[in-house]
């Protein structure tokens, strides 16, 4: 039997992207390995390498070490606020730069791509210092405010609304449509797409955030998903607690997984209309 | 781009909430890091006293500075150059004409739900003195145990291979976009004039794909300066010896843990213009006349 040429480099190719898939794969199924077995069985040696029944007891122990409903509660109600408040400041923003002719836009324009250049922590000292002026430490207000504009929304959305005929929105003036009236009831049921894609960055984004979070709250109810995680590493470390751990691991990384797979097709198609022009 | 000339006062309605965010809770901020960059704080209460550019003097100065300054670049270069790499070739392999194409498009994607702090346990774990998969690895092979709590080496590459693969499925998926909308005829006309693949990747491909791969490089740009910081916070604190004390961490030392606010302001600022060269690298190569008059 002769095989062709291009057949072996076909076979050549899904050789290597498996065994590069099961390499990135590891370090979860390893943790999840882990999170199955008992602290006695996470250290034999040579290492067991098949799940083990133990998951649930384990879920229960890292739920109880760390207060798990109050960190998972705080980072639910953080990244669906300020995922939210960008699509809606972003939408907003996107139509003013698409559909109006306004002085300053020259420069209103810039001023908001600008906003990438300065990622939180470069101003983190006087934010602080302005957030405790406030008087909002430990208020969910200090962990959603500063985060709700967005130069990813705005560009994500101005692409999209360039794209859009200008006959629809001729159409609605004439039908003596306003145009809040033309942006609630064309375009954003027009925009779900590049909706749904937002709110897969910014979910994701927030459930990730740390820094800012352990700043700005000191008090154990106002704690985030992240810092619970956190907490349970090194409190368990010492006594390498490896199965508690990644048992703790496994839950808070499940959120932002499940929003993306749910996603992930426009996820895909947000990011594919980012990068053409 | 004007249609509804009649309304002149709704656009800045409409752009109020983000310019508000953006003027309260960054320009000014900002404004105020670099006014703190010429100030301390005297030992004796809170009083500001103005001190000119000696923070930003005593700071180029400092062994400690230099040398956090130092490894955040090689951490970045590191983190960057590996993570693109891979990233594009496993993209050209998921765009090539085989089956299940688009199977492989999305089965690396999820690594990008992942947190640092998330990619640092996991391959702590891996690395784990103890009982690490690695570690047993590398014993079984050369003798010796790595250690990443004590072995400087060890722990450099840990958080280099975390950030790596935190980054993998944000970078493939970029990759992949920008790969699809390069034009197949080029291509195809590249390959007609005898050029090989080889050829026809650096002449075609690569440069059309510019605008894609200096978008990552700021995008990783912003992990490794900024993003690591869990990663760091969480796994090795800055150590051993400082080694992953990298800028940001450091920032965050002075700022919180010594008190030492105008010296950790000027630290910013510095920290500020490194993303604001990259970034306006970016601009630069996503605005200019596209390669090729696309």
């Amino acid at each position: 039997m002769r095989i062709s040429r291009k057949k072996l480099q076909h076979l050549g190719i899904h050789a290597i992207l498996i065994l590069t898939l099961l390499a990135v794969a590891f370090p979860i199924y390893y943790a999840f390995i882990m999170a199955t077995h008992t602290h006695q069985d996470a250290y034999a040696f040579p290492p067991i390498l098949t799940p083990g029944d133990q998951l649930m007891p384990n879920i229960t122990e890292a739920w109880s070490r760390v207060d798990m409903s109050v960190v998972l509660n705080n980072s639910l109600i953080i990244a669906v606020i300020v995922s939210i408040g960008k699509i809606v400041f972003s939408i907003l923003a996107a139509f003013a730069f698409t559909h109006f002719k306004f002085r300053g836009s020259w420069f209103l324009f810039p001023l908001c791509m600008v906003t990438q250049m300065m990622p939180l922590p470069v101003r983190v000292i006087p934010l602080y210092q302005t957030m405790a002026n406030l008087g909002w430490l430990n208020t969910y207000r200090a962990l959603t405010i500063p985060y709700l504009a967005s130069t990813t929304g705005i560009i994500l959305f101005r692409q999209f609304y360039m794209t859009v005929p200008e006959e629809l929105a001729d159409a609605a003036r004439v039908d003596g449509a306003s145009p809040m009236q033309y942006l609630r009831n064309i375009l954003i049921p027009l925009s779900w797409t590049n909706i749904a894609a937002l709110l897969v960055i910014e979910f994701v984004y927030m459930w990730n955030e740390y820094l800012w979070p352990n700043i700005v709250t000191t008090a154990s109810d106002m704690r985030v998903a992240q810092m619970g995680l956190r907490m349970l590493y090194t409190s368990e470390r010492g006594a390498a607690e490896w199965n508690i751990i990644m048992a703790g691991t496994l839950v808070i990384m499940l959120p932002p997984l499940i929003v993306l797979i749910l996603f992930r097709k426009q996820f895909a198609q947000g990011i594919a209309m980012q990068t053409t022009k | 781009m004007n249609r509804f000339p009649n309304h002149r006062i709704l656009p800045y309605g409409l752009l109020l909430p983000s310019l508000t965010v953006i003027v309260v809770f960054l320009i000014i901020p900002f404004g105020q890091a670099v006014y703190q960059s010429f100030f301390r704080v005297s030992p004796f209460g809170r009083q500001l006293r103005y001190v000119g550019w000696r923070n930003y003097l005593e700071m180029f100065q400092s062994s400690e500075y230099l040398f956090s300054f130092q490894n955040t670049l090689i951490f970045s270069i590191l983190v960057i150059g590996i993570g693109l790499t891979i990233s594009l070739v496993i993209a050209l392999l998921t765009t090539q004409k085989i089956r299940g194409a688009g199977f492989y498009q999305i089965a690396f994607i999820w690594t990008y739900a992942m947190s640092p702090i998330i990619a640092g346990v996991m391959w702590s774990l891996v690395f784990d003195p103890s009982i690490g998969i690695l570690t047993h690895a590398i014993a079984g092979v050369t003798g010796y145990r790595i250690n990443y709590f004590t072995d400087t080496v060890a722990a450099f590459i840990l958080v280099t291979v975390a950030s790596v693969w935190v980054m993998l499925g944000y970078n493939i998926c970029f990759f992949v976009a920008g790969l699809q909308n390069v034009p197949h005829e080029l291509r195809e006309a590249a390959a007609i004039d005898g050029a090989t693949a080889w050829q026809t990747f650096w002449v075609v491909t690569f440069p059309m794909l510019s605008p894609t791969t200096a978008f990552l490089i700021f995008v990783n740009t912003v992990y490794a300066f900024f993003q690591s910081f869990g990663l760091i916070d969480v796994v090795t604190q800055g150590g051993p010896n400082r080694t992953t004390e990298f800028l940001i961490y450091k920032i965050y030392r002075d700022g919180f843990g010594r008190m030492q606010e105008g010296q950790a302001a000027a630290q910013s600022v510095v920290l500020f213009i490194l993303v604001a060269i990259v970034g306006a690298f970016q601009i630069y190569t996503s605005t200019k006349k596209s390669v090729y008059n696309r």
